[in-house]
């Protein structure tokens, strides 16, 4: 049996007594790879960020892997990518090695990983984005894709048996994009748990297992093949886009090894 | 050489052992401050050093003693507003600010005799620095040096993206509460060598000088030291023999640092 990496029984939060979430209950196992989708202000990053126990729920319960999130110790199990990278201070004096070595700071204060694993898992990490080059430059040098990139390689570097990200790819150019993707299925094929909040559900069709579509309540969560066939998502998107959704999921996912 | 003759003198010896300490300690910490936008925070909290010191001043007790309590409650206030208040960083130093100079003022007014003491914690002499100040700052300083250097990766991970070092399990109040309690304490130990006026300028132009060269975070925090611990020596040395008040010697000198890191920068990007 999976075991349940992100729960929730009737989760509400408010913000300033305006409800931004309301009566949300599901389930993530082991190994899924969600896609969390809804319009402009639905909720989506309200709800990563009461995942990750930055906000207590108003009502219901909200569990990571199995515990309340604000009781959580166990944060080397978590990578994370947050929304905002673009506020980030372009003349902070960091360089690339440097941030994505933050990636394994949980790791540092536990103790469990050697100045040697460190190492070869930045280095692994650089690799996987295609940034080994840049790895001594200063992270405000580099173009905001580049930047994006280093970033992700922050939030995979430490192999997180979850992996949250929060509009990832929006800085991207297409091949990065695609490449990204392939290394999360990779690692989603290892068990890494992912869920990645877009607003670009035809092409992460291609790749996520479930989608999670949310308006400030839960629209829809399954899978990609159930949502195909909603009514619910036909009335949000209209016969024709949920059909040009469903094909692009139709098509063959690209190899890759790394 | 008659250069170096200052340092036959033990006041001098002091003055630069003490100096140098507190220079690295203001520089490091610094890097961390400017970096999160609160560089005025030194200059908040020497106000309050200044209602301290007047405190103690009127009671009779040694300032520092005084001020060292006082200023991390200050510090701590600071903190408070931000976090719970939502007041916005700036405006919570201002308040703070405000308050530390509004009592210093009153308890001053109300005072006899004591002025002239007063106008030495404000502009400061690191020449007339005792035994027991050299100790207590190099104390000081290693204790709150080791903080720095034990935290270093929280430090740096919470000034860089708040967020994500909340996702790895830094408590963020936590090192928050610690950071400013140490900006107080090193606000207290500078104020003797520069003076209550010129303490922010120790925490904030070292930093800002090192960021001119575009470097990693390591290598500005040891370049912010250097240029800190070199502007103190040099500071003293200069102050020594055209016989100038040495706490303004150091911060001109920093000055002088900043305005070539930012020839360097400049000629940098033209070329």
């Amino acid at each position: 049996m999976r075991v349940d990496v992100v729960s929730s029984e009737n989760l509400s939060f408010q913000y300033n007594h305006s409800e931004v979430l309301s009566d949300i209950t599901f389930r993530i196992s082991e190994g899924d790879y969600v896609a969390i989708a809804g319009p402009n202000g639905s909720g989506k990053t309200t709800l990563i960020k009461v995942v990750l126990g930055f906000y207590r729920p108003s009502k219901g319960g909200i569990f990571l892997f199995g515990e309340r999130p604000h009781l959580f110790k166990d944060w080397q199990k978590i990578g994370y990518l947050p929304q905002k990278s673009s506020t980030l201070n372009p003349h902070f004096p960091v360089t690339v090695w440097e941030v994505v070595s933050m990636g394994l700071l949980s790791r540092k204060k536990g103790g469990d990983i050697s100045r040697a694993d460190e190492n070869e898992a930045i280095e692994k990490a650089l690799e996987y984005m295609d940034i080994k080059d840049l790895k001594k430059r200063l992270l405000g040098e580099l173009s905001g894709g580049q930047q994006q990139r280093v970033l992700i390689a922050r939030a995979i570097v430490g192999e997180p048996e979850l992996l949250i990200l929060d509009e990832p790819t929006t800085a991207l150019d297409p091949d990065t994009r695609d490449r990204f993707f392939n290394v999360l299925s990779e690692m989603n094929s290892k068990k890494t748990t992912v869920i990645i909040v877009t607003h670009d559900v035809g092409t992460i069709g291609k790749y996520a297992s479930k989608l999670f579509y949310l308006d400030k309540k839960m629209v829809f969560y399954g899978s990609f093949e159930a949502f195909c066939v909603s009514r619910e998502m036909a009335d949000y998107f209209g016969e024709y886009s949920q059909h040009v959704i469903c094909h692009r999921h139709d098509t063959a996912k690209p190899s890759f090894t790394l | 050489m008659e250069i170096f003759e200052p340092l036959n003198h033990a006041f001098i010896q002091r003055a630069i052992i003490a100096g140098s300490f507190i220079a690295i300690l203001c520089s490091t910490l610094g890097v961390f401050l400017v970096l999160r936008r609160l560089s005025l925070i030194g200059d908040g909290l020497s106000h309050v050093a200044f209602g301290a010191v007047s405190f103690g001043l009127l009671l009779k007790v040694y300032p520092f003693y005084v001020a060292l309590p006082i200023v991390m409650l200050g510090a701590l206030g600071i903190l408070k507003l931000i976090d719970r208040a939502r007041v916005y960083g700036d405006a919570a130093i201002g308040i703070v600010s405000s308050m530390g100079i509004a009592t210093g003022v009153i308890v001053a007014s109300k005072s006899r005799g004591f002025n002239v003491d007063l106008f030495n914690f404000l502009f400061g002499n690191i020449l007339s620095i005792s035994k027991t100040e050299v100790f207590t700052s190099l104390l000081f300083s290693a204790i709150l040096i080791g903080f720095i250097v034990f935290f270093y990766n929280e430090l740096l991970s919470i000034t860089f993206d708040e967020e994500t070092a909340r996702a790895s399990g830094i408590k963020i109040a936590r090192i928050n509460a610690i950071l400013f309690i140490m900006t107080g304490l090193t606000v207290v130990l500078a104020m003797r060598m520069v003076g209550i006026m010129l303490v922010s300028a120790l925490l904030i132009i070292p930093s800002v000088t090192s960021l001119q060269f575009g470097l990693g975070f390591k290598w500005t925090l040891i370049l912010s030291s250097f240029t800190g611990v070199l502007s103190v020596v040099a500071g003293i040395f200069i102050s020594f023999h055209a016989d100038l008040p040495s706490g303004a010697t150091i911060v001109l000198l920093n000055f002088f640092f900043f305005a070539g890191g930012y020839a360097y920068k400049i000629l940098k990007i033209k070329s």
